[in-house]
């Protein structure tokens, strides 16, 4: 509670909900507004090269020299949000140890990463804060949904509060089932990233 | 191990010192009235002997007639709990009185209730939903409370 001295020197005591109220109303009405236009998946990302380009340049062995170069420092973002988060950390640690494939550092700022793991329940109150973050990645940027909760919702698929599929807020490219996965499943599908990666071409799509 | 009090004992205590307060009581848990919640409360926390300084957690349950809400009380000091429970009835409006003002870790578990179940509690510094977000339509472990297709 916050005392407010009134000019005629009487004390107002103003409630703490009635200060932040604007605030929790905008902020539950981005949520709304998200819950209701968000209610398809999205389709799988592709590296979007522009059609002058697409078409007039042709690239040959530079691609190979790319790709290689993006699918051997993969940086992910530190980023968990339930228990799929622990796995994560375990696979970062040194008994599977992520660094044989390039990923040991792990940014805390999403404009140095390359990949989001989403680690765990997407929720309606996180889903706007994940889109922010997809959003301040620099291209390109890689997606992996780790587990159940965070593919499909999981066993909290049809909760009031959780977001079917993290599809329907960014775009997914590796989704790795598991509830929750093992480290060994997450780098099966960090390793399937890396193949995709290397199928991209910085002249054509996909 | 925290050994739970007889309930039927400390209903003697609070009816000795708060006549008319107490309604039933069971072998692990006390049936109180609602509007006497706080006197109660002040009761087991001050009293000496009991001392029930902690309140480990309040949840409320829906018996469609009716809402119960359950209150956890812990002695830190002699390694007792006890449980309290109030019944408050109807379906909309619902109030009870607050006990922040008793142990302040009421504040975010009777702002829980609130966000779930939609009872008020007078008295409350800041009431708001914490889990759900403002906006959120109804109170979602309410029994009348019908979830949305995915």
């Amino acid at each position: 509670m916050t005392e407010i001295n009134t000019q005629q020197g009487q004390s107002l005591t103003i409630p703490l909900f009635q200060q932040t109220w604007d605030v929790d109303r905008e902020e539950g009405g981005v949520i709304n507004h998200l819950k209701a236009t968000h209610t398809s998946m999205l389709a799988e990302p592709v590296i979007d090269v522009p059609d002058d380009l697409e078409r007039n340049v042709a690239v040959t062995s530079i691609d190979a020299l790319v790709n290689w170069g993006r699918k051997s420092a993969v940086w992910p973002l530190t980023f968990g949000l339930a228990c799929c988060a622990f796995e994560m950390i375990a696979s970062a640690m040194s008994r599977f140890d992520i660094a044989r494939f390039g990923m040991e550092a792990f940014r805390p700022s999403p404009r140095q990463a390359d990949l989001i793991i989403i680690a765990g329940t997407v929720t309606w109150k996180m889903a706007p804060a994940i889109q922010r973050v997809y959003e301040q990645m620099a291209e390109p940027k890689w997606v992996i949904s780790m587990g159940v909760c965070a593919t499909s919702g999981g066993p909290y698929y049809g909760s009031y509060s959780v977001v079917p599929g993290v599809n329907h807020i960014i775009p997914v490219d590796v989704y790795v089932p598991g509830c929750p996965p093992r480290p060994d499943a997450l780098l099966y599908g960090i390793m399937q990233l890396h193949e995709k990666i290397k199928r991209y071409s910085i002249s054509r799509e996909k | 191990m925290t050994k739970s009090l007889a309930g039927v004992d400390v209903a003697r205590r609070i009816n000795a010192e708060l006549p008319g307060s107490v309604i039933e009581s069971h072998n692990g848990d006390v049936r109180i009235e609602l509007a006497s919640i706080r006197n109660v409360a002040r009761f087991l926390r001050d009293t000496e002997g009991l001392e029930f300084s902690f309140l480990s957690s309040i949840t409320a349950v829906d018996y469609v007639e009716h809402f119960e809400l359950v209150y956890h009380l812990v002695s830190l000091k002699f390694n007792q709990s006890i449980v309290l429970k109030a019944n408050c009835y109807g379906r909309e409006e619902l109030t009870a009185p607050s006990v922040c003002g008793v142990w302040r870790g009421a504040d975010f578990q009777e702002r829980e209730v609130w966000d779930l179940f939609g009872i008020r509690f007078e008295g409350h510094p800041n009431l708001k939903r914490i889990l759900l977000w403002e906006g959120f339509p109804g109170h979602p472990l309410r029994k009348d409370y019908l979830g949305q297709d995915p």
